[in-house]
């Protein structure tokens, strides 16, 4: 072949294997911009609204063998401070003189103010009305956070060790595929099906993450929590199943919540 | 009566449109349980609006609406303070109604 032919199909050949390239990654592109107009289109009238009403009943409604509402619960803002708590949580609480999350501290809210038996609230399954209580109204008080700024700084030496101790988890490999977090969400760029994973480690993606939980997930028609959506990333990594608020799961929360410190609260969100 | 609506009703231009969240299982009758017996059908049949005293809006439902629905519709005519009022009936006779205000 004379010299400049082949100069002119070895040109081509490279426009060609380009243009091979650019069509994958404008089929990312589009692939991610359909999700994009589907979770926008999802954005208006989010079934959780139905949850956050249901939660600030059971807020107020008395009961237990005290017959109390939750109205004196206090969340880390005073007691019945509910507007912009979610923001705050976890935090140190010197009562019980430990690290909480919201459901943590609503289990203590329930004990010490309605002098219910937690236990049975604990064992539930998610997804069997015991559960449903919690998950609604952690989804009244995370909505009452909305578009609030996350203040979790992590100060309180108990409160930087639950954050170590969440970052270790993260990284801890366990379970019979030698899982940790990290093997999701500690790789830019990646998604499962429709879901993209975020970059848990860095402020951006731990904010995608902490920010949009509780979340309504309408393929399964079902309203989740945090300790719910930590409970079934466990079950997915083939983990033991962790008790409901347990240390680990709030270790892992202040992880998530002091790296998003600064981002703006979206919840409740909305999910596929 | 069964759970609340939420509905929101915003005129703008002549038209209000008016958008309800409903609280409903909406179960199609074709899913099985996990002991394999099927799950009966339970599902909003009816939907109708009111403006004022006005009926403006009248649907017929199946069991391929999804759960917990999501429904917006708009009409002609509506002005801050008026009353829209949504009520549905499901294939078991429960029934629910909700006012919103226009905005």
């Amino acid at each position: 072949m004379a010299a400049r032919t082949k100069v002119a199909v070895a040109a081509a050949a490279c426009v060609a294997i380009a243009l091979g390239f650019a069509g994958v990654a404008q089929e990312k592109d589009d692939a991610a911009k359909g999700i994009e107009a589907y979770r926008q289109a999802l954005k208006d009238g989010n079934p959780a609204e139905l949850f956050e009403m249901a939660g600030e009943e059971l807020w107020l409604k008395p009961a237990g063998p005290r017959n109390a509402s939750l109205e004196k619960c206090d969340l880390g803002l005073g007691p019945g401070v509910v507007e912009g708590a979610y923001a705050r949580l976890p935090r140190y609480f010197a009562d019980t003189d430990r690290v909480q999350d919201l459901e943590s501290r609503l289990l203590t809210c329930m004990e010490t103010l309605q002098g219910i038996d937690t236990r049975a609230h604990v064992e539930a399954r998610f997804g069997t009305p015991k559960k449903d209580e919690l998950v609604a109204l952690a989804t009244y008080v995370a909505g009452m956070s909305k578009d609030r700024p996350v203040d979790v700084a992590a100060s309180h030496p108990k409160e930087r060790a639950m954050f170590e101790l969440g970052r270790r988890m993260f990284f801890y490999q366990a379970g019979p595929h030698d899982f940790s977090c990290a093997t999701c969400h500690a790789q830019e760029g990646r998604r499962i099906r429709m879901q993209d994973l975020p970059y848990i480690p860095a402020k951006e993606g731990a904010a995608a993450g902490w920010t949009s939980w509780p979340a309504y997930r309408v393929s399964a028609g079902q309203m989740w929590s945090m300790q719910w959506r930590i409970n079934d990333c466990f079950r997915q990594q083939r983990f033991p199943e962790p008790v409901y608020a347990s240390d680990m799961t709030v270790a892992l929360s202040m992880f998530m919540a002091a790296t998003a410190n600064g981002s703006t609260m979206a919840t409740p969100g909305i999910k596929r | 009566m069964a759970n609340p609506m939420r509905i929101r009703a915003a005129a703008k231009d002549g038209i209000t449109e008016v958008r309800v969240l409903m609280n409903h299982e909406m179960e199609t009758g074709q899913r099985r349980d996990a002991s394999g017996a099927v799950v009966p059908a339970w599902f909003i049949q009816e939907v109708s609006a009111r403006l004022n005293d006005k009926d403006v809006m009248s649907a017929q439902w199946g069991p391929s609406i999804a759960k917990n629905p999501y429904f917006a519709f708009k009409i002609k005519g509506g002005k801050a303070g008026d009353t829209v009022s949504v009520t549905w009936v499901d294939n078991r006779g429960d029934t629910r109604t909700d006012n919103a205000k226009v905005t």
